[in-house]
């Protein structure tokens, strides 16, 4: 399937498309890592890596700026149709998920540096660290699904979104009874709140890219629909 | 009299395509060029790039094949066809008294609309040119004619019936072929005039293909009624409207975000 970007007469719009699928790649690595080093950053207190995260996040809005404009290119001038069209269309989308997943790594980095010269709370936030973990795995795994073109991936996202959803919840509903207990805490408590907040709208951004990759492979919109209908809708196509 | 305002249409302000890394093939100053009483081209003044694709866009009766016909003076064959201004090849004004037609025609090869082969043999088709300059040895000959026809992408088409008659091709492979026969005698810059709008999408592809390909060593102008095609292929865009030359541009931007209503109108479909 890989190959089917590169069999235009037009070797020039293979190299356009094969540059445009690495540079998504390129950025969604950045994303990723600025996930890792936000976390970490929070775990280890350590302000340094988040101001890296902070700089990073120009990168990331630079890329998407960039990509956008390939895209364009693109469909201005060479009229892209069928799975062309889609995966310039998928591409449009998918930066724009990855930009935000750059938005929220900053947003955890920043969180994480104010962090830093508060008291650590006795868990040292393991269960940011849990959540951080699953949520750059939904990014990594989105990222393969995308440069593979698997559209499978998209049903195991969707499935890790529900769990992360459910981790989320369960981590507000702790740090809710510890506002109640430790009211001396409330600030470092309602930072923490920001930061599994950001986390999980990562795991919706994952999930989205997962949608993406079903339209670019299938050229099924399968936003919204159940996991049981993605399931029967990935089914009939094979 | 000559326009000073080199590059830009109607408009003496608006920002002119700026060409100064580049080196420039072909010029024309102030040119204008009247069919008997009907002024076909109002002062054109731009400079075509070297190893560049340049095209030219615009509705029927535009003029432009005729500002193409001017780079090689095919319009000389037209009997009230009158031309003022500066057409220029590598700073030379072709136009002048002791120009050789003929060697101008050498330097400047020309690709019509449908394909016109000789009615000889393949091979024929292609060493024509060179014996017509008195080439006369073999294996200069073969040399050429396989050189222009892998250049051309359809050596591995032909190459095991070179003396079966040029005829039996296909449209896209005749195409082909008189791009060959083109480029056999080495010229400099190549005219196009709507080269595959008698050709199939796929024959269209590859004559696209190979107009990329041979930007590497020629300079490259190309009329098209098929404004994507000039958007594929091009690297300058030219929008002519009426006999001028409305907005010249990177294609890049023309095509993304043109200059002038006139030519958004036309390339959107706006037009008329």
């Amino acid at each position: 399937m890989e190959e089917h970007f590169h069999q235009h007469i037009s070797r020039q719009f293979n190299q356009e498309l094969e540059e445009l699928r690495k540079d998504v790649m390129t950025m969604g690595g950045l994303a990723e890592q600025m996930i890792a080093d936000a976390v970490m950053a929070l775990i280890e207190g350590e302000s340094a890596r988040a101001e890296q995260v902070i700089e990073n996040d120009h990168q990331v809005n630079q890329m998407e700026k960039q990509i956008d404009q390939q895209c364009i290119q693109i469909l201005a001038r060479r009229q892209p149709t069928a799975s062309d069209l889609r995966l310039v269309m998928a591409i449009i989308k998918t930066v724009n998920d990855l930009e935000r997943v750059g938005d929220e790594a900053e947003q955890i980095a920043k969180m994480a540096i104010r962090l830093v010269s508060r008291d650590r709370p006795r868990g040292n936030y393991r269960e940011l660290e849990t959540m951080g973990t699953h949520v750059r795995a939904m990014i990594r795994d989105a990222l393969n699904g995308f440069a593979r073109l698997e559209p499978e991936v998209a049903i195991a996202l969707k499935r890790q979104d529900q769990k992360v959803d459910s981790e989320y919840e369960a981590i507000l509903r702790q740090y809710y009874s510890y506002l109640v207990e430790e009211p001396r805490n409330t600030s470092r408590i309602l930072d923490s709140i920001w930061v599994a907040r950001s986390l999980e709208r990562i795991g919706d951004h994952a999930k989205n890219i997962g949608e993406y990759i079903v339209y670019m492979v299938e050229g099924k919109d399968i936003r919204r629909a159940t996991v049981e209908e993605i399931e029967q809708s990935l089914g009939e196509s094979e | 009299m000559v326009n000073v305002n080199q590059n830009a249409g109607l408009d003496a302000d608006r920002p002119r395509l700026n060409l100064n890394h580049e080196k420039i093939t072909l010029e024309t100053n102030g040119l204008n060029l009247y069919y008997g009483d009907t002024h076909a081209l109002k002062n054109i003044s731009m400079q075509i790039p070297s190893q560049r694709v340049t095209a030219f866009i615009g509705p029927s009766g535009c003029g432009k094949s005729t500002l193409l016909r001017c780079f090689n003076r095919m319009n000389d064959l037209v009997d009230s066809c009158r031309i003022e201004g500066e057409v220029k090849i590598d700073g030379e004004d072709i136009y002048n008294a002791s120009v050789d037609v003929p060697e101008l025609r050498r330097k400047v090869g020309m690709v019509f609309q449908k394909p016109n082969p000789f009615p000889k043999s393949i091979y024929d088709n292609i060493a024509y040119g060179l014996r017509l300059q008195g080439v006369k040895s073999k294996r200069t000959l073969d040399e050429v004619v396989e050189r222009s026809l892998k250049r051309a992408a359809l050596w591995d088409e032909v190459k095991d019936r070179l003396d079966d008659n040029a005829f039996g091709l296909s449209g896209g492979q005749q195409q082909r072929l008189v791009i060959a026969r083109a480029i056999a005698i080495e010229p400099e810059v190549i005219l196009l005039d709507e080269p595959c709008s008698a050709l199939d999408p796929i024959s269209t592809a590859k004559v696209e293909e190979l107009i990329i390909d041979l930007k590497e060593s020629y300079t490259i102008v190309i009329v098209t009624h098929n404004m994507q095609q000039a958007a594929r292929v091009s690297d300058f865009t030219a929008y002519m409207y009426l006999g001028e030359l409305i907005e010249y541009d990177d294609t890049a931007k023309l095509f993304t975000n043109p200059g002038e209503k006139a030519t958004e109108d036309y390339i959107t479909g706006r037009y008329g």
